[in-house]
């Protein structure tokens, strides 16, 4: 199988980083901000941005506005896949009403699991406004639905992988970890 | 896992894989919106030979809660009364398009025959069959208890099991699906079991099961238990005499407020006292033990939904059986592995 680096821990780093500066720019500070990762890998990506936010702005208190939306109960494709189990759905203390919603999740592919973030969403509240931050968007889409901030713009043949792979999700002994490879499947 | 029938066979992996997802569907309980909408389009059949209300009620509850359509059907007023048979009946559900039948059958065995046979191509759930099982209630007991279990050891109860804790199930083992289903779920859990009972309400055998039996419950309770679950006298299936008179049952057997302040006497502050109910007060249970701080009926009953919510999700949400999802499936374009559905 042929595997090809796109992004190291660096290049990880600087987009986060650059991301996480657009959040603010694009919010005009860091009043009523919220960030939810999507399981499994949005999350630790959402406790990444939130950590880089509180350090560009001092009074944010990184915990408090991270927090973690499991998708699988409104996926559309739960009948033809085999059964996912769930992960945990937890909210910052503020709640999301009224607030500014970032979902925030490893790949941007088919969209459809963001069509299920924002189903979820409204089952939780109403937020303000909703935005969507993706570390990769790889093209293909098959509904209408586009990121706000994006890591790396990525052209890909639907018949590649994408995989990233965190130090906090894909921890394997033997494994690099902090980076996204590119895997050929012919 | 493709159908729910007792928690003899049920692994280790599978017991706690239902265990974690009820307590996510535990947090749906606690939003604005009770609702997913995992199971659309999906129909539940609660097919209900044998009265109940709490456990046809609480399938009922999560069946809506996963968006599933569901049909009560009760063989009091319908077609069985005049003498069609469970093959008849199944055939009939499968006809109207089942994709899963919770049943409770009077005869042991059979959410079994339901299975195995082809008269049903639906996810069969046992909801109480006889004496034999009655697997929902010993997950949801499971459930609880492990809770209870993680709190006291200050870990979070997703993904623990019940290792060392020590429970003791008193009343009438008999006549109880509850005790059974809980014996072989604790034991797989790591629980120690002891059944505590009057000899004339213990079946033949129960020495061959993974537990220990006793016949004095003052003496178990002194030698330290961290949940109490008393069983409920069944009046209804007692066609011999069992124990001589009520009030020597619950002197013995029963718990009542000397063994509540018992509890307090010998340092067991942490036992809880569980009842899967319905409770016959005063005599297995006393009020004061039943709505005690240590009670955990109610919260039985609120984790009862959690559970049959996620044994409907788990049993009914795969890959559907019907051919037309094979075409969708044959598409590369449409279909992403766990790790890559973005």
């Amino acid at each position: 199988m042929l595997t090809r680096v796109v992004l190291n821990q660096a290049d990880i780093d600087r987009a986060l980083t650059r991301i996480a500066h657009e959040i603010l720019e694009a919010n005009k500070g860091s009043q009523d901000l919220v960030l939810l990762g999507i399981p499994r890998r949005g999350y630790p990506l959402a406790v990444r941005l939130a950590a880089k936010i509180a350090a560009a702005d001092p009074t944010v208190d990184a915990a408090a506005i991270v927090g973690q939306l499991d998708v699988t109960m409104f996926r559309d494709d739960l009948s033809h896949q085999p059964t996912r189990p769930p992960y945990p759905t937890q909210l910052p203390r503020t709640g999301i009403d009224n607030k500014v919603v970032v979902l925030i999740d490893d790949v941007l592919y088919s969209g459809r699991t963001i069509r299920a973030a924002l189903d979820a969403l409204i089952d939780l509240g109403r937020p303000r406004i909703v935005r969507l931050a993706v570390l990769i968007d790889r093209g293909h889409r098959e509904l209408p639905i586009r990121a706000d901030h994006v890591g790396k713009n990525l052209p890909t043949s639907s018949s590649e992988k994408v995989r990233v792979r965190l130090e906090e999700t894909d921890s394997v002994d033997g494994v690099p970890v902090n980076e996204v490879v590119i895997e050929a499947t012919a | 896992m493709r159908h729910l029938l007792s928690t003899e066979d049920l692994s280790l992996q599978n017991a706690i894989r239902i265990l974690d997802t009820a307590e996510e569907m535990a947090a749906v309980g606690e939003r604005e919106v009770k609702k997913l909408p995992a199971l659309r389009g999906r129909t539940v059949v609660n097919l209900f030979f044998e009265d109940s209300t709490r456990t046809r009620i609480s399938f009922e509850a999560a069946a809506k809660r996963l968006s599933a359509d569901v049909i009560n059907f009760a063989a009091k007023g319908s077609s069985v009364s005049k003498g069609e048979s469970l093959k008849d009946t199944a055939q009939t559900l499968a006809a109207m398009g089942a994709d899963a039948v919770v049943i409770r059958h009077w005869a042991s065995g059979a959410p079994h025959r339901l299975a195995a046979t082809d008269w049903i191509d639906a996810a069969v759930i046992n909801a109480g069959d006889g004496t034999h099982e009655h697997p929902t209630q010993a997950l949801l007991d499971a459930f609880t208890m492990r809770r209870h279990w993680a709190k006291l050891a200050g870990i979070p109860s997703t993904g623990a099991d019940l290792q060392g804790m020590r429970v003791a199930i008193a009343g009438d083992v008999l006549h109880s699906r509850v005790a059974r289903s809980n014996v072989w779920l604790l034991r797989t859990l790591g629980a120690e079991v002891t059944l505590v009972a009057p000899p004339t309400l213990l079946p033949i055998g129960v020495e061959k099961w993974p537990c220990t039996v006793s016949f004095d419950l003052d003496e178990t309770l002194a030698k330290g238990v961290d949940a109490m679950m008393m069983l409920r006298v069944q009046g209804e299936r007692m066609n011999a005499s069992f124990f001589p008179t009520t009030r020597e049952y619950s002197r013995r057997w029963g718990f009542d407020d000397n063994r509540l302040r018992a509890l307090d006497t010998l340092g067991l502050k942490d036992t809880i006292i569980m009842h899967p109910g319905p409770m016959n007060r005063g005599l297995e249970i006393s009020s004061a033990a039943a709505d005690s701080p240590r009670s955990t009926v109610l919260a039985q009953v609120r984790n009862g939904v959690s559970i049959r919510m996620a044994a409907l999700y788990l049993l009914l949400s795969g890959e559907t059986r019907e051919p037309a999802a094979s075409s969708h499936a044959a598409n590369p374009n449409a279909t992403y592995s766990h790790q890559e559905s973005h």
